[in-house]
């Protein structure tokens, strides 16, 4: 990598002055000012929807600024492309990663490269950089069968191909296990030292604290704050994300657990798509009064879990889901909603709610076959609007007009939406995937604690989360998904999560090696 | 010349028009549009090809005048499945209805017209060969013009750059233009293409295939060349073999016919259809992996 | 410049139903240049098209007549299209609709049968369409075929059918070697005598009241709408995929045939080739027009009838080819999808250089 010196004019890499950024009526950035020098690491900081992702594409050159300019070593540019952010030397790695599931690791890379390079002797560039980051993979393997960590090495691989200057990294570790990202620190941690800026979104405060040498920290599209962040305290740096000091869940004391509600015994499911995991042999009883976290990486079988145990997808063995002593394996979801059990999928839009419809619609989605909107084969909208209402009052959904349709919803009080229309009807199972991804602390918060009050009165709760600190803060007891298996409940209370990401990483290894 | 090898004849000649319109949907959908307007586009090819043919008195440009009817319609495709997100189910239905519609109003003046065949190549020497003489050396330009054109798509697909952007563009659009792909200029060119390959391909059925021009010649050759891509599971090369067997499939059926076995001619006239279902099934069946373009038929809209 | 969409949040009522009259408008402008570079006065061909017939009471009558097989496909397609399912064979199975539910007719022929044969062949024809149309659904919930192709192929399958049977077993042998069959003696009465109107159209209003209230009011309309706007959203339903897609082809099917055998119980009174004018196709344009709406459906079945009409009379008068007629309604399908995206999304132009 070339030596860097942008520092030489006094001018920083890059200088964002005064950036706003509207869409429609909304002000997704606010005025922002930032400097990144050469060889620093600087964290971005900022709760989901503080506008990271917004001022992110914007310095990628995937979006254009409303108003504002972008100085690069002291001089005013216009990204148009990230074509254009690439001529400069900017490089991102996204949180969504943009790979080709069918195309190999090389192909994946090649695709990328600037049109006049080359693709001779790529394999081994790959081998190079592989070698001095730590970053290996093997060019000829089709990206559907990479895990997460090695599918981001790609992303970074291709980054790092192009000699970049300044690197974005955009919440890199919300897939990788504890073990991984610690092995991503010292790749990013070298890359510095070689002179390049690195560009650090994340909401995690510990990262920060370990990894960066600033910190900016945006809220609602405005810069509040920017700090040394090894000088300032989690405490100070979260109170700066959020505006005020973060109310902490509420956690019920200590409590014995009923009797199991929701029973898995020896469930196998094959995948569903020619990518997909299998389910092999998982055992689980989830008991009266608990709430059971399932932790484990993006991909290992969380959605043949949720499919599975939801009914979206129905086994041939019936005894194999067994719900209040009732065999369910070969019934469909709404038969399973009849034995008094509820789901919230993953995707809050197209999965557990319709966009394109109003919120009364949506409640007919998941309550036709429990009674009271549907009536001989009829739809009664006028009782779907009343529940629609109540879990509006309920759960504090923001909906500004009456009965919109449920695209107008921000995610947040969607998803507020979703949870609330299935915890209203007091189930006595609940299983969740995924039940704050992407959604505002306050809406969170919520959430979280609608689903501890619903376990305290006696229901048995199953959450499926691939964010840890969520696991920690509201289970009872853990159990890691790896690879389409179960690893055996480990209490909340006692587990470190040095035990759990080893679980993650490597599935029924062994806990205590570390 | 023995009957096997008239037969072989007829088989190339009635694969190739099957095999151009292919692989121009082939690169198409590979780059995640499918125009359904296949049929339409080839009958404007044909009815353009023969009648620039006729009043010029060229066959190249006939052929030319075929091959822009079908950019010019794939153009106006273009433009409502990307310039305005429509749905490309419909669109390609309505350039079908409208295609055969104007091939028509085109056709209608050269009812009856009847022109020589472009004619086969003759490599002196070669061409004179036994049996593979005519065969190998003796076929029209357009026969080696589509295997190049297979061979050529081939190439293009696996080994080159531009290729590969194509390929990422069908798979995942979102990611191809978080890369910085222009998603829907590549898409725009893999559509013109498309079209000037169905416009080629209606240009052979009116100015070698048959030759003369009638109301409905492509009947349904835009649709089975539409199979035919599903069948060879988006692969050139199986594209190619697709169309060949498909060819003789038709001509052996032509032949059964004429040998009145017995049976209706309306089945025989009806086994390429029910062929095509038939192979459509069996390739379902046996399919392991993904091969379908994972953003096929799906409108994209950048978001900014 | 650039050309960039916006999707709009809530496009509103009014937008959505007046897209359409906007699409009729550029069609016939599109028409009209048309008309003229062939030579002719759009004028004149505009009048004969879309006026005359209007102001004659044959014509008038003609117009419901032809409007009733349309409408009654493009319902039955709307219960596929807005499920997000490609039933684009609705022209095979009017015709199988048509020749299974002959089979009564003309067995009877001849024996003196009483008025139930006319319900009955109605029956059978909605049977035949609808078994025929489960053939591609069927190949789609066992296999993961394609229905596109497989509906469409069917289409040529049923017309071979057709001619096959009416050259062969089923010919009329006192019909001097015609390819047809016998007169039937069970037909559709006529509502006016003399006039054209049979009781078969007394049907189409009555499949669009009953679409309406399936679509707006049962649990299974329901099913059909989330199953088309969010797949994995209906499967969490609960709504079963696989007998989703069976049930709407059967729809659609049943009435594909419906539509087929009240054509030749009504219309025809007999079976030859070529009894649909390509009514499964117009059909397709008819449902987008509509905006697979009922009403709009009524409206859009009209419109396209009217242009059927208009088509033949500017033959006889203005020697305009029958094929201006398709280009027209391809144009039209156009302008109703591109009417379509302007109601859900804002077009706007961007200059290249950002100012």
């Amino acid at each position: 990598m070339k030596r860097l010196d942008g520092d030489r004019t006094g001018a920083p890499l890059i200088g964002l002055r005064g950036i706003v950024k509207r869409f429609g009526s909304m002000v997704a950035n606010n005025r922002i000012d930032l400097d990144i020098r050469a060889g620093e690491i600087h964290a971005l900081l900022g709760e989901n929807g503080a506008g990271k992702s917004t001022l992110v594409k914007i310095i990628d050159g995937l979006l254009q600024p409303t108003e504002g300019m972008i100085l690069w070593q002291g001089r005013e540019v216009v990204l148009n492309s990230p074509e254009d952010a690439a001529a400069l030397g900017i490089g991102m790695v996204s949180q969504h990663f943009s790979l080709f599931d069918n195309l190999t690791v090389a192909e994946n890379i090649a695709v990328a490269l600037p049109p006049n390079e080359s693709l001779a002797g790529l394999d081994a560039r790959i081998a190079a950089i592989g070698a001095r980051y730590g970053l290996a993979l093997e060019p000829s393997r089709p990206v559907w069968s990479l895990t997460a960590g090695e599918r981001q090495r790609i992303e970074i691989v291709r980054a790092l191909l192009r000699e970049p200057r300044l690197l974005i990294l955009d919440e890199p570790t919300s897939v990788l296990t504890p073990q991984e990202a610690e092995r991503l620190f010292v790749t990013l941690k070298a890359l510095a030292a070689s002179g390049c800026a690195l560009l650090y979104i994340t909401h995690r405060l510990e990262e920060v604290r370990q990894l960066c040498d600033k910190a900016t920290v945006l809220r609602l599209g405005r810069v509040v704050g920017s700090c040394s962040p090894r000088e300032e305290s989690v405490q100070r740096l979260a109170a700066l994300m959020v505006g005020s000091e973060i109310e902490d869940i509420r956690p019920v004391a200590a409590h014995t657990p009923g009797p199991v509600r929701m029973q898995l015994t020896g469930l196998n499911l094959p995948p569903a798509d020619p990518h997909g995991v299998a389910l092999r042999d998982l055992s689980l009883g989830l008991r009266a009064g608990e709430i059971l976290g399932i932790a484990g990486v993006a991909g290992n079988g969380q959605s043949e879990l949720f499919a599975a145990l939801s009914g979206e997808r129905v086994v041939a063995d019936a005894g194999a889901v067994v719900i209040d002593g009732v065999p369910v394996g070969r019934h469909g979801i709404d038969r399973r909603r009849r034995c008094n059990a509820a789901f919230v999928p993953e995707e809050r839009n197209g999965h557990g709610a319709v966009p394109r419809m109003t919120l009364s619609e949506n409640v007919v989605l998941s309550r036709h076959a429990t009674g009271g909107v549907v009536q001989r084969g009829l739809v009664d909208l006028e009782a779907a609007k009343a529940v629609a209402d109540e879990i509006v009052t309920a759960f504090d959904v923001r909906r500004g007009r009456n009965d919109p349709l449920a695209c107008i919803l921000s995610g947040g009080n969607l998803q507020k939406f979703v949870v609330g229309r299935e915890i209203l009807r007091e189930p006595g199972v609940l299983v969740v995937n995924q039940p704050t991804w992407g959604v505002d602390a306050g809406a969170s918060l919520t959430i979280r604690q609608a689903l501890i009050g619903l376990a305290a009165r006696g229901a048995a709760v199953l959450v499926i989360s691939q964010d840890l600190d969520e696991i920690f803060a509201i289970s009872d007891r853990i159990v890691v998904i790896h690879g389409g298996e179960l690893s055996e409940p480990v209490s909340a209370r006692t587990a470190t999560r040095e035990a759990i990401g080893l679980l993650m990483a490597s599935g029924k290894g062994q806990p205590h090696a570390a | 010349m023995s009957i096997a090898e008239a037969v072989l004849i007829t088989v190339i000649t009635a694969a190739t028009p099957l095999l151009i319109a292919a692989l121009g949907e082939l690169v198409v959908e590979r780059a995640g549009v499918l125009n359904l307007g296949l049929e339409g586009m080839m009958a404007v090819g044909a009815a353009c090809g023969f009648g620039v043919a006729v009043m010029s008195g060229s066959s190249a440009w006939g052929v030319l005048a075929g091959v822009g009817a079908g950019m010019a319609l794939s153009t106006v495709f273009a433009i409502l499945v990307l310039g305005l997100a429509a749905n490309q189910v419909a669109s390609g239905l309505a350039l079908t209805i409208l295609g055969l519609g104007l091939s028509g109003l085109i056709g209608a003046g050269f009812v009856g017209t009847s022109r020589a065949a472009i004619a086969p190549l003759f490599i002196p020497g070669l061409s004179e060969l036994p049996f593979v003489g005519r065969l190998v050396f003796g076929q029209d330009p357009f026969v080696y013009g589509s295997l190049a054109l297979a061979g050529g798509i081939l190439w293009f697909l696996s080994r080159s750059r531009a290729g590969l952007k194509l390929r990422c563009v069908g798979e995942n659009h979102v990611a191809a233009h978080a890369l910085g792909i222009k998603v829907l200029h590549v898409r725009f060119a893999a559509i013109l293409f498309g079209g000037a390959c169905a416009g080629l391909a209606g240009a052979y059925l009116s100015l070698v295939y048959t030759p003369f021009w009638s109301p409905g010649m492509t009947a349904g050759r835009g649709w089975i060349a539409l199979a035919l891509v599903v069948f060879a599971s988006w692969k050139p090369l199986r594209v190619l073999l697709g169309a060949y067997l498909f060819g003789g499939a038709t001509v052996l059926q032509l032949h059964a016919q004429a040998a009145s076995l017995g049976l209706p001619s309306q089945l025989m006239s009806a086994f390429p259809y029910l062929a095509t279902i038939v192979a459509l099934v069996v390739m379902s069946v046996g399919r392991r992996t993904a091969v379908t373009p994972g953003s096929l038929a799906t409108p994209f809209v950048p978001d900014r | 410049m650039r050309l960039e969409l916006v999707p709009r949040a809530d496009p509103g009522a009014r937008a959505r139903a007046l897209a359409p009259l906007f699409a009729l408008l550029a069609a016939v402008l599109i028409g009209g240049v048309i008309v003229a570079l062939m030579g002719r006065s759009p004028l004149a061909a505009f009048h004969v098209y879309f006026v005359q017939p209007l102001t004659q009471g044959w014509a008038l009558q003609e117009i419901a007549v032809k409007a009733t097989p349309l409408l009654i496909i493009a319902i039955g397609l709307s219960f596929c299209y807005r499920a997000n399912l490609w039933n684009i064979g609705a022209e095979g199975q009017f015709i199988i609709g048509a020749l299974v539910g002959s089979i009564l007719p003309l067995v009877t022929h001849g024996t003196g049968a009483g008025a139930w044969v006319v319900p009955a062949a109605i029956v059978m024809g909605i049977v035949g369409g609808m078994l025929f149309a489960l053939i591609p659904a069927g190949l789609r919930v066992a296999f993961g075929v394609s229905e596109i192709l497989t509906s469409l192929m069917l289409v040529y399958v049923a017309e071979l059918t057709l001619d096959y049977l009416v050259r062969g077993p089923w010919r009329d042998p006192k019909g001097f070697n015609f390819p047809q069959t016998v007169s039937f003696d069970a037909t559709l009465p006529y509502l006016v005598d003399g006039g054209r109107l049979h009781a078969g159209i007394l049907l189409a209003p009555l499949v669009a009241v009953a679409a309406w209230f399936v679509l707006k009011h049962t649990l299974f309309g329901f099913g059909v709408r989330v199953a088309g706007e969010a797949p994995k959203a209906a499967r969490f339903a609960g709504f079963r995929p696989n007998r989703l897609v069976l049930s709407a082809f059967a729809i659609s099917g049943g009435l594909a045939g419906l539509a087929g055998i009240l054509e030749v119980l009504g219309q025809i009174g007999q079976l030859k080739p070529g009894i649909s004018p390509g009514y499964g196709f117009t059909a397709i344009t008819v449902a987008f027009l509509g905006r697979l709406s009922p009403v709009g459906m009524i409206f859009g079945a009209l419109v396209m009838a009217l242009t059927v009409i208009g088509g033949e009379n500017a033959q006889i008068a203005l020697k305009l080819p029958l094929d201006l007629t398709r280009v027209f309604q391809g144009v039209l399908l156009m302008c109703v999808l591109a009417a379509d995206a302007l109601v859900t999304y804002e077009v706007r132009f961007v200059s290249e250089a950002r100012a």
